[in-house]
């Protein structure tokens, strides 16, 4: 750390350090102690954004004081941050929601609707229904 | 005035050490295969905030290039992983 930092900046960027810590904690913690998956999803993905950027807004004013400009590029973790974060909860989100279809097809339920017919592919179904299934996969021409 | 920014360093590197521990646990007995992946992706942007940390600690720029590169790599493998838990393959013919 640098002496030349004033007063309210450190106390400023030991603030923002702290709530960082604190929603990661959090985030973490409801992602142990949810009961199922959709609920333990939303918990780190939404926290540990946050606590990014804390620590980057910190990173932002110390980096400011020592270089004696604005140093906007420490913005750049959170932005990308911000983009990615939604896109692998989504993808996750779906991957678990299929999954547990799958699963509740193999179990003898009924909801094959929502699934396409190469997920079913080397499973202990019966045929499906409609008749293009029983065609070959033309798909790579 | 140096004392308190030390001690909260000390803090949010306990803070997301703890919180690495409980991905860490959640991707070991984990019940369902999404529920690792959720846990990979915890432990990368943990890992990179301890390394953001760091960086403010030693007052050193390489930790943020570092914490860049691990949030971009640590994005493409959770995609990946989750595009596999959903089809089965991940580069599709």
């Amino acid at each position: 750390m640098s002496p030349d930092l004033p007063v309210w900046a450190t106390l400023v960027i030991s603030f923002l350090l702290v709530v960082a810590g604190f929603f990661a904690l959090t985030g973490s913690l409801g992602m142990l102690r949810l009961p199922n998956f959709y609920s333990r999803m939303h918990a780190p993905t939404l926290t540990n954004t946050l606590s990014a950027f804390c620590i980057v807004v910190s990173i932002l004013i110390m980096a400011s004081f020592v270089e004696h400009r604005f140093a906007a590029h420490s913005l750049l973790v959170t932005f990308f941050l911000i983009i990615t974060s939604p896109v692998t909860a989504m993808l996750l989100m779906r991957a678990a929601i299929k999954r547990e279809l799958r699963r509740n097809v193999e179990q003898g339920g009924s909801e094959t609707d929502d699934i396409p017919e190469r997920d079913l592919e080397g499973s202990s179904l019966p045929a499906p229904k409609s008749p293009a299934a029983a065609k070959p996969d033309s798909a790579g021409g | 005035m140096n004392q308190i920014f030390h001690i909260a360093i000390f803090f949010a590197l306990g803070c997301f050490v703890i919180a690495m521990g409980m991905a860490v646990y959640r991707l070991a007995f984990g019940p369902a295969m999404a529920d690792r992946v959720l846990a990979l992706d915890a432990m990368y942007i943990n890992g990179m905030l301890i390394l953001l940390t760091l960086g403010l600690r030693f007052g050193s720029s390489l930790y943020f290039d570092i914490g860049l590169l691990i949030c971009v790599f640590g994005f493409v493998g959770s995609v990946a992983m989750a595009k596999f838990l959903l089809r089965g393959e991940v580069i599709e013919p």
